[in-house]
């Protein structure tokens, strides 16, 4: 029996559906079996950020009004040999032609198959949140140095709290630029890890080699040279139960270091 | 008058006006009827006399809002009575848990965040922070161990005595009873000292040291209040 985790913001363009691609792929890097749902319905884009958008034939709306079964419609990564599958999203309908209590036996089902389920969550907090969050076991809050989408991620915060099969958020803190943080232009990450109080999980360089990646349908964390991909690694590894330091960028600032340990240390 | 033996009412003048004493255990019929004819002959006495304040006491006797309206519908009506209160030892159920409500101390462990709302009869003490884009609304006084960054409103019902008090003041916004405050007139450098807000005399909420409340709000010592 797996985890479902869903990667959820509030606000768009943050980073969920690129954390749920390069998540997805180093868990599968890591041994784990990994199914990726896209619940961006009429938006959906994860299967172009994971190069797998010309295979699709069913999708989620699919398999949830019965015209085909959860296997026929996953689409397998032929990368990692049995490991990787994505449920995409449909492209044509819209967010109302699927219910939360439908999302739920749909996760259910393939928590069976796989280790772990990460489901995408589309920007909003309308019926598109309430249905990723349905299924879910686990919440990752994906935030921008920024103080809207710190905003946004403190009210997703509030509602995750309410579902009460949902296990306290952790956060990651996506496209960090350090000049900008230094340079007081960028909220830092103290300040946010304290607003927001919850755990962190993990925090990534805004870095342009993500763009190039995705663009290519290949997440960044398949080249295991870029900070990046390291960083996505690490979070990998954190999901496992591992306890991984954060990276240099990181700890450039010094009062990070002590809440590191605070943060994994004592795991 | 040879239907009973007690009087149902019992008037004492005082120098605040006239206390009348009304029998609990009688029927309510009865009592308006007694009340009625004692009152005429009291109306006969003093006809021109000046405005009498009338105090009633109703023992362990409770009053619906009618009865009440049609009690003091009756002394109005005589010339020169006017009631200045009604007091009874009884209240309802609802009345009483309202009355809990409102002066109980409530304590809460939670992060406020954005987008909610804390709502509160009595006093509040909140265990956590209120975040930018929460709010925290109190009948009473609004105590914050942690950070306020959103918005508070203590006093709701129109308590003007009410007080705001947070480890960290940075709030978006105050509200004592109706008075609103955007930008808090206090000194924005940085400063870790508990502070608190309240209105002072020319009707404006104002922002400073913890410690000056306790001359100010005296009563905040008190655990139990009046009705
Ligand atoms: N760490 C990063 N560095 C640079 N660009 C990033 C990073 N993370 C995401 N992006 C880019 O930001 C855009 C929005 O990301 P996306 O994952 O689609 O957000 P969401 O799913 O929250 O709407 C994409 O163009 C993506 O490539
Ligand atoms: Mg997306």
């Amino acid at each position: 029996m797996g985890e479902a985790i869903v990667i959820t913001s509030g606000k768009g363009g943050v980073g969920k559906t690129t954390t749920t691609a390069n998540l997805g792929t180093a868990l599968a890097l890591l041994g784990k079996r990994v199914c990726l749902v896209d619940t961006d319905i009429g938006l959906r884009n994860l299967d172009v950020v994971m190069g797998l958008e010309n295979r699709i034939i069913y999708d989620l709306v699919d398999v949830v009004e019965g015209r085909c079964t959860v296997q026929k419609a996953l689409v397998k990564d032929k990368r990692f040999d049995d490991k990787l599958y994505l449920l995409p999203a449909a492209q044509t309908s819209d967010k109302t032609a699927v219910a939360p209590e439908q999302m739920k036996q749909l996760v259910e089902e393939l928590k069976q198959d796989y280790d772990y389920v990460l489901i995408d969550c589309p920007a909003g907090i309308e019926q598109g949140f309430k249905n990723a969050v349905a299924g879910a076991d686990e919440a990752i809050v994906v935030t921008t140095p920024e103080v809207s989408s710190v905003r946004d991620a403190d009210r997703i915060i509030g509602l995750l709290e309410k579902e009460e099969h949902v296990k306290s958020p952790r956060l990651v803190i996506n496209r960090i630029r350090g000049h900008m943080v230094k340079s007081g232009d960028m909220l830092d990450i103290d300040e946010i890890v304290m607003h927001l109080s919850i755990d962190l999980l993990g925090i990534i360089a805004d870095d342009e080699n993500v763009i190039k990646a995705s663009n290519n349908g290949e997440p960044i964390v398949l080249d295991p040279t870029s900070k990046a991909s390291i960083a996505y690694r690490n979070i990998a590894r954190r999901i496992l139960g591992e306890s991984v330091p954060l990276q240099s960028l990181e700890s450039e600032q010094k009062s990070m270091f002590t809440r590191i340990k605070r943060f994994f240390g004592v795991r | 008058m040879n239907r009973q033996k007690q009087p149902y009412v019992t008037m004492k003048g005082t120098k605040d006006g006239l206390t009348l004493h009304l029998d609990d255990m009688c029927s309510y019929d009865d009592l308006i009827a007694e009340l009625d004819e004692k009152l005429m002959i009291n109306e006969n006495k003093d006809f021109d006399g000046p405005l009498v304040s009338v105090h009633l006491k109703l023992g362990n006797r409770y009053l619906t809002p009618e009865q009440e309206e049609e009690l003091r519908a009756l002394i109005r009506a005589k010339k020169n009575l006017v009631v200045a209160s009604i007091d009874s030892n009884v209240m309802t159920k609802e009345e009483a848990i309202e009355w809990k409500q409102k002066t109980e101390i409530v304590s809460v462990a939670k992060i406020v965040r954005s987008g909610q709302v804390l709502h509160v009869h009595g006093d509040l003490l909140l265990i956590g922070d209120v975040n930018p884009g929460g709010t925290v609304i109190a009948g009473g006084n609004i105590f914050i161990l942690g950070a306020l960054r959103g918005i508070a409103h203590a006093g709701c019902y129109g308590n003007k005595e009410a007080v705001i008090a947070a480890s960290v003041m940075k709030p978006m916004q105050l509200r004592i009873s109706d008075v609103m405050n955007r930008a808090p007139d206090y000194k924005v450098d940085e400063q870790n000292e508990m502070e608190c807000a309240y209105i002072d005399d020319n009707d404006q909420i104002v922002v400073d040291r913890l410690q000056l409340l306790m001359h100010l709000r005296p009563t905040l010592t008190r655990l139990e209040r009046r009705f």
